[in-house]
Order: C-alpha cells, then structure tokens, then sequence
C-alpha cells in the first residue's frame, strides 16, 4: 500500500510558539492524517497543537534557484539592525 | 486446581480488568512489523503501551488487595490459563485488520463507558487508574470509530471485510455485559461497576459507528461465555505460551 498520499506535519510545542515542520507521514486522508501525526510524533508530549498539509500542496522554491533567490542578500549587512545605538534608558527591547 | 476461589470480590474484580487489558494489549503487539502501513503500526503499538501501563497498573493493585505477596510479573506471568479472568473477545485471534478493528471498536466502546464510571468507584486507587485510562482509550475507541467508518464506507473489499469482521468478534459482546455473580458484592460496595448500566449507551454508540459506516449490526452466531470464570477459547493457551515463555524460561530476568 504505497497509495497513501504524503503529509507534511507541523506541531506547536508550547502555547505562544509558532508550529514547526517535524516531519511528514502517509495517511489516507486529512483527519487519518492528524491521528497518525499525534502518534508519531507527539508519543513524548512534543506539542500541543497539530498541522497536518498534503505535501502536493507545498510549493517550495528550487535548488536551481538558490543563487538567484538568496546569494543576493548575503552582502547587504546594511538590512540587519545593528547599526543603531540604543539608548541605555530602554528596557526590554 | 484454580487458586481464585479464595479471592474476595475486589480482588476478583481488579484481576479481571487487569487481564482484558494485558490480553488485549499482547493481541495489539502481535501486529507491530506486519500492520498495513508503518503509520498503522506505530498506532497500534501505542494502543497496546496504553493498555499495557493500565494492566500494570490494575495487577499491581489486585496483587495489593490479595496480600499474598504477588507482584505485577507474578500475575502476568506465573499463573496458568484457568487463572485469566479476561473476557473472552480480548483473547481471540487479531484476524485480519478488519476483525482487529471490530473488535476494537467493541471493546474500546466498553473500556470508555466502564472507566468512565469507575473514576468514581469507592475504591480510590481504581478510580485514579481509571481516571488516567479513560483519556486513553477515548482516543482507542475514535481511531476504531475511525477506521471502522473508512473501510465500512469505503471500498467495496473493505466493506465486505469490515461486515465480516464484525461477524467474528459478535459472539464475544454479550459476554461483555454478563453480570459476574463471583464480583456481585464489588459492585453492592460501590467499587465496580455494574454491567448491565454500560449496555445501552455502549449499543448506542457502537451501533450509530456501524450505522455510518454504511454496514449492519450482526446476529451473532453463537453465544461465548465464561471468561470471568477462567474459562476460555483455544487460542488462549497459544497467547499465554508466547507471552509467558520467557520469563518461565528465565525467571526474574530484567533487562
């Protein structure tokens, strides 16, 4: 039974983070999908919430691509916000 | 010669569900390398750890009540098979997917009914146990409901199995819900529950699943009874011989 399709699954550890890419499953279908995601990979109280997407449903950007998409920003130190002085009266930032 | 007639209720009682869950955890472990998907395997594998903390668990505290000195492994291990107080429909053989889902959704059916009452037994370590467990199998009875729903309403093989699926597990249901005249005084105490209350909103819920699933409650063939009293099917012998052998074979062994 190879005719499962492929799901790609997200879990929030803690309330206040964000969902994050764990992995990926075969399922019958959605809801199969969110069942088998909780058993493999929340078994040790990993998470609190899951996200279960068809992988046919993500579109990623190629390998090919990677100069064109990234080597761009590498020299552009300028984006990172380091070139501030923060005053010492602010707190919390 | 059987050693439980000297049992009181309670006792009797705790050994009883303490043996539907050790059974029927060592039937779900059977499937781990031969489930249908590697998903489906880590699945039923979970259930069956489930199942098995809970009959650590329950042993633990039939071994307690009986203050003989029996701990956990010397229940699951050391007694022999007229010694099992489990229901029968724990014991026989998991078929294929589709009977081990049958009856899986008969027996996590009842298993959430029976623990959800027992959280209030009087006897306060069966109802923390109990407590813990029901979380448990809600989840057991929704992944039966589940796959119960997917091959009955699913294809046209699926649903002829899942129907005879259903038809090997049916002799083994009335047992369920047969008040146990050795555990009478349990329930008067208020440490059990009684049976026969679970009948009806397990048969609405297990028949309202077989209803969706597009598939039809059967007559059962045949009517399994005595369980409770030790007394049990062929395949029983088989499950204890592999289940008992290595600790017979090396007894006190850890690992």
């Amino acid at each position: 039974m190879n005719d499962w399709p492929l799901w790609e699954v997200f879990v929030r550890a803690r309330r206040g983070l964000s969902h994050q890419h764990v992995g990926s499953l075969h399922a019958p279908d959605a809801q199969m999908a969110l069942r088998n995601a909780r058993d493999i990979y929340t078994r040790r109280s990993e998470g609190v919430s899951i996200w279960v997407v068809p992988a046919s449903e993500i579109t990623a950007s190629s390998p090919d691509e990677k100069d064109a998409f990234f080597d761009p920003a590498g020299d552009k130190t300028y984006r990172h916000p380091t070139f501030y002085n923060i005053p010492d009266e602010v707190q919390h930032l | 010669m059987s050693s439980l007639t000297a049992l009181d209720a309670r006792t009797r009682y705790v050994l009883g569900l303490g043996d539907d869950a050790l059974i029927m955890s060592h039937r779900l472990g059977e499937w781990i390398t031969r489930a249908p998907q590697l998903e489906e395997d880590v699945a039923l594998a979970n259930l069956g750890l489930d199942l098995l903390g809970q009959a650590r668990a329950l042993l633990t505290h039939a071994g307690a009540l009986e203050g003989a000195g029996r701990d956990e492994d010397a229940l699951a291990y050391r007694r022999d098979e007229r010694d099992f107080l489990n229901l029968q429909i724990v014991e026989i053989p998991n078929g294929d997917f589709a009977v081990t889902t049958a009856r899986a959704l008969a027996f996590s059916a009842y298993q959430f009914e029976l623990y959800t009452r027992l959280a209030e037994s009087s006897d306060e370590t069966l109802a923390a146990i109990a407590a813990k467990a029901v979380k448990e199998v809600a989840y057991h009875r929704d992944h039966a409901t589940q796959w119960t729903l997917r091959l009955g309403d699913g294809t046209e093989e699926g649903h002829r199995r899942m129907q005879a699926g259903l038809a090997v597990v049916w002799p083994y249901v009335d047992e369920i819900f047969e008040p146990d005249p050795n555990t009478a005084a349990a329930v008067h105490d208020g440490v059990a529950v009684d049976v026969t209350v679970m009948y009806e909103p397990w048969r609405q819920y297990v028949h309202g699943v077989i209803d969706e699933a597009t598939l039809a409650v059967p007559e059962a063939s045949f009517r399994a009874t005595g369980g409770r009293q030790g007394i049990h099917t062929e395949s029983m012998g088989y499950l204890l011989a592999e289940m008992q052998h290595l600790h017979r074979a090396h007894p006190g062994a850890t690992w």
